[in-house]
């Protein structure tokens, strides 16, 4: 065995120099270098959305559905509420991309006026949940104490009461429409954001680096800003994103059962809506929002999951 | 020379990244004896827990890979079991001691239901054969009371408690090997002194082979009768236990010892570290993984890698030092050549 | 140590410090119970016990992360939760602790600029212009260079954290240090280069610190004098030299005897004092001394009361009814 080894050195020896074997010692240089690529926890997160075909594809989607929901009613020959006569219930067509509804009016135009509505609800309605929860969740997880309990306590009675009735409720004060919608579902809402970045920051402020920005005398504001938002602001996002779709399934349901906008204003609910009346007659009427209505969900949730795990530290640097 | 149960050639473990490939373990070899207590020592990232957890295959495959190598107990190849032929040695042949008692025990199982699981699957006993064996185990690895012990919950438990309850699942199925991750890292000292006890009466006991990973020299010394010193995913110095204490020939190694603050050490006297750090093993040097760390480098240092030499029976050190090109330095004594 | 005690300055005055953590009805647990010590200007103080001894607490109700439960803290003479705005904002500047883990004491989203150069900034040591030349200076006295300035921590290995960790605390130019296990977490050979990097420093700038440890050897090695603690109580207080040699508390001895030496010949000759049992629970002690029952040498008296802390040679602190009888 030892015998086999020493002939091995020996044949490497060859080629060999005696001045290759001179002493030079430490490379200070290279002792420290970092050989990886610098990546930032924005660069990284793109990558991995990228890489996540479903929620690659998802995001083209939506960035498409918003852009025609802008565009498409203006570059229109029709208007949202322009009712045709001679043209009521029709199917697929040339002239009419989407058919028409019972009444003759364009429901390619409708559907991107109603998408306008449904999607300014949802965004809305899930940004204001957000910014509610995440302001309020981080003093209650930051200072906890009496504060904390009293926005626990105020939580829990909301949950306590089916959000339905608080929809009906706010709407029946308020009145019907967009204003309302949104109200009524960032009362019932932001419950849920709040609980969660309570936990969150709960989390957080123990952690080093938030001892140590204390230490340093930060001032509480810089610390929650600085120190802390940036940490959960990726599950915020996540968070964000999936709170959309519910709103918009809320939307919906509420302008279904004709709490939310009533005609000629159009949302995704509102057509729906009149789709299953026409069921028999112009399938494609509940079809059509149906299938946008399916189609923003699904890729909204999905987008969510694909940000859920672009987001996830335990993720980094792996594939 | 036959005792040997484990025999590990030319190893090459690696997993696939976004960046590449990161070549984990490169070209390890070595065998375990039997009733012998092996020391792999070396700092995070050098491979070592990697190489370990290749014997019982729990590396997770993919994204981690084999390049090479084989693995050989009691002569079967282990690189080309299957997960259900794994299942069967992992626990009743190769027993595995994880780091951390706190998260690697079920916290939903009772202690005894998690030393039972060994068996399932695995040959007929009745419950009852079951529950005396693992209450057996209890008492041996040092638990008081183990009937009560038996129906608790790992969060019952203190930490010390919990790795003797790790070490009993390990032990239950009566292996021939242990492989002991940083058993103690996690341990206050006073409780680390008890784990380190128990192994070795165990070994004395059963002739259990046991492979120690450790970070600490103090628990080789103690425990060891050979070490294999890891650097950059290779070996870079194998022997007894005295060679590598007293015949250091790696200056890695040398590095190592000469690094430590030891009771003996004045405050006066100053600490010799290892200056840098370790490689990244995304784009391993092409030479000795320890070149430019090394104060005793030389130019071949970093264009070829060092050939293993063997210094005595156990002795092996791969180090351009060993050739007879190079200058006799002491590694120990630092840059005084010797003439 | 020749100065004498009245000549040393005293930085920080430590009195009858209690540290309690009320965790449910009738549940209190005694993280620290009155823990009495003085640190005076320049010298390093260690504090050494297992975990869940009280040493971190202590460390971290020196910074104001807690407030005590009882017990006074004085900085200079002065009580630390007595400040106003401006005092409260020196004592920020001159009192800094470097962490333990150095994994999560370095917020993931910010650029070791940022991370360097926010707290010079906060406290006027460094503008918008001049932040970054003054980063690199504090950069390189850790042994990095302007390279690293702009890449985040993950990308670090452990030490390398660390010494950013160091870097921070350092950049706003404080006076004393607390160290909270500041290499425990860190590969053999990258202990020596933290502990080195803290020796040169401290002669450099001339600081003060609180060096907590679980590592006797470690501790040793850095501190003029030594804290042992256990379950919250001091046990043992004495200048290193004279702790390592002459141990008088059981405690300490089973420690010093614990410790794994790292050669091979010296561990076969070693005796060892086993103890055994482990660490009892810090809910609701009883009020004896902490260690009566893993102790060889406890008695009645042992399990009764609770032994105060006595000075049985100058500078030497022992709490235990038998010291010196073993």
């Amino acid at each position: 065995m030892s015998e086999n080894i020493h002939q091995q050195t020996e044949a490497r020896s060859v080629n060999l120099t005696r001045d290759q074997f001179v002493i030079i010692g430490k490379n200070l240089e290279k002792m420290e270098s970092i050989s990886r690529p610098s990546l930032t926890f924005w660069q990284e997160a793109w990558r991995r959305i990228r890489g996540n075909k479903a929620a690659y594809v998802s995001l083209i989607l939506l960035i498409l559905y918003g852009l025609l929901a802008v565009f498409a009613p203006m570059f229109s020959r029709y208007g949202f509420d322009q009712q045709d006569a001679y043209a009521m219930s029709q199917s697929f067509s040339a002239e009419h991309w989407l058919g028409t509804d019972s009444l003759g009016r364009d429901l390619w135009v409708r559907v991107w006026m109603g998408a306008r509505v449904s999607l300014t609800i949802g965004l809305l309605a899930a940004a204001l949940n957000t910014i509610i929860g995440t302001v309020l969740g981080g003093f209650c997880g930051y200072y906890g104490g009496k504060f904390d309990m009293i926005v626990m306590r105020i939580i829990d009675v909301i949950y306590g009461i089916p959000s339905l009735i608080v929809c009906i409720l706010v709407m029946v004060v308020l009145g019907s429409g967009v204003q309302s919608l949104i109200i009524a579902m960032v009362i019932v809402g932001w419950t849920g954001t709040c609980r969660f970045t309570r936990g969150e920051v709960y989390r957080l402020k123990e952690q080093e680096f938030v001892l140590a920005a204390r230490v340093m005398g930060e001032p509480v504001f810089t610390i929650i800003m600085r120190e802390i938002v940036p940490n959960i602001m990726g599950l915020l996002i996540t968070n964000l994103t999936m709170a959309i779709p519910s709103a918009i399934f809320q939307e919906a349901f509420l302008s279904y059962i004709g709490l939310g906008i009533s005609p000629p204003q159009a949302s995704w609910g509102v057509l729906a809506k009149e789709g299953t009346r026409m069921l028999k007659v112009a399938p494609h009427m509940l079809y059509v929002p149906a299938f946008f209505i399916c189609t923003t969900v699904l890729a909204l949730n999905q987008l969510g999951n694909g940000l859920r795990d672009a987001f996830d530290p335990r993720l980094r640097g792996t594939e | 020379m036959d005792n040997n149960i484990l025999e590990i050639k030319n190893l090459q473990f690696s997993f696939r990244t976004y960046g590449g490939v990161v070549k984990s373990v490169r070209d390890v070899s070595f065998n375990v004896r039997k009733g012998e207590i092996l020391g792999i020592v070396g700092e995070s990232g050098c491979g070592k827990s990697v190489t370990s957890q290749c014997i019982l295959r729990l590396n997770p495959e993919p994204p981690g890979f084999f390049e090479g190598g084989s693995i050989k107990y009691r002569g079967e190849e282990i690189i080309t079991k299957t997960d259900k032929e794994m299942r069967k040695i992992r626990g009743t042949e190769i027993g595995f001691i994880f780091q951390d008692p706190m998260t690697s025990l079920n916290p939903t199982m009772t202690v005894g239901k998690q030393i039972e699981e060994v068996f399932v699957g695995k040959g007929n006993m009745t419950r009852k054969q079951k529950k005396e064996r693992a209450l057996e185990i209890l008492r041996l690895v040092g638990i008081n009371e183990p009937e009560r012990r038996y129906h608790q919950y790992p969060h019952e438990l203190s930490g010390g408690m919990k790795q003797r309850v790790m070490i009993a699942i390990a032990l239950v199925g009566n292996p021939s090997i242990i492989i002991a991750d940083e058993p103690t890292t996690s341990l206050d000292v006073t409780i680390e002194a008890q784990i380190l006890d128990l192994l070795m009466e165990l070994r004395d006991k059963f002739q259990t082979s046991i492979i120690l990973i450790t970070h600490d020299l103090g628990v080789i010394a103690k425990m060891c009768d050979r070490v294999l010193v890891m650097y950059g995913g290779k070996i870079a110095e194998k022997g007894t236990v005295d060679e590598i204490f007293y015949e250091t020939a790696h200056p890695y190694t040398a590095g190592l010892i000469k690094s430590i603050a030891t009771l003996d050490t004045s405050k006066e006297q100053k600490l010799v570290p290892i200056d840098g750090t370790p490689p990244d093993l995304f784009a391993p040097p092409k030479g000795c993984p320890f070149a430019a760390r090394c104060e005793f480098a030389m130019p071949i240092c970093s264009e070829e890698q060092p050939e293993d030499h063997r210094l005595s029976e156990e002795h092996i050190c791969a180090c351009w030092l060993q050739h007879e090109y190079a200058p006799k330095v002491s590694v120990m004594k630092g840059m005084e050549v010797q003439k | 140590m020749s100065k004498t005690a009245e000549q040393r300055e005293p930085l920080f005055e430590v009195t009858d410090l209690c540290q309690y953590f009320h965790i449910a009805r009738g549940k209190t647990l005694k993280a620290v119970d009155h823990v009495h010590f003085t640190i005076y200007k320049g010298e390093t103080l260690g504090l050494v016990g297992e975990s869940g001894c009280g040493k971190s607490t202590t460390g971290r109700c020196l910074v104001k992360l807690y407030k005590p439960e009882s017990g006074t803290i004085k900085y200079r003479g002065k009580d630390i939760f007595t400040y106003t705005k401006e005092e409260e904002k020196q004592f920020r500047k001159n009192v800094q602790m470097i962490f333990q883990n150095p994994h999560s004491s370095l917020n993931p989203r910010m650029t070791v600029k940022d991370i360097v150069g926010s707290g010079m900034k906060l406290h006027g040591l460094a503008t918008d212009k001049d932040v970054d030349q003054k980063v690199e200076e504090i950069l390189k006295e850790v042994g990095l260079n302007r390279d690293h300035m702009s890449r985040f921590p993950h990308e670090f290995s452990g030490g390398q954290k660390q010494r950013i960790g160091i870097a921070r605390a350092l950049a706003v130019k404080p006076e004393f240090v607390i160290c909270d296990e500041p290499i425990s977490a860190l590969d053999v050979s990258i202990q020596a280069q933290v502990l080195n990097m803290l020796k040169k420093l401290q002669e450099e700038m001339g600081l003060t610190y609180l060096f907590i440890a679980h590592d006797l050897s470690v501790v040793k090695y850095i501190s003029d004098r030594v804290i042992v603690m256990y379950l919250g109580t001091m046990v043992e207080f004495a200048d290193s030299e004279e702790l390592y040699q002459n141990p008088m508390h059981p405690y300490t001895q089973v420690l010093l005897s614990s410790i794994p030496v790292a050669d091979p010949k010296l561990v076969r000759k070693k005796k060892r004092i086993l103890i055994k049992g482990e660490i009892p629970s810090p809910i609701n002690p009883k009020d004896c001394c902490r260690f009566a029952e893993r102790c060889p040498y406890a008695t009645d008296e042992c399990r009764n009361s609770l032994p105060p802390l006595r000075e049985l040679k100058p500078g030497h602190f022992v709490a235990c009814h038998r010291a010196g009888q073993f």
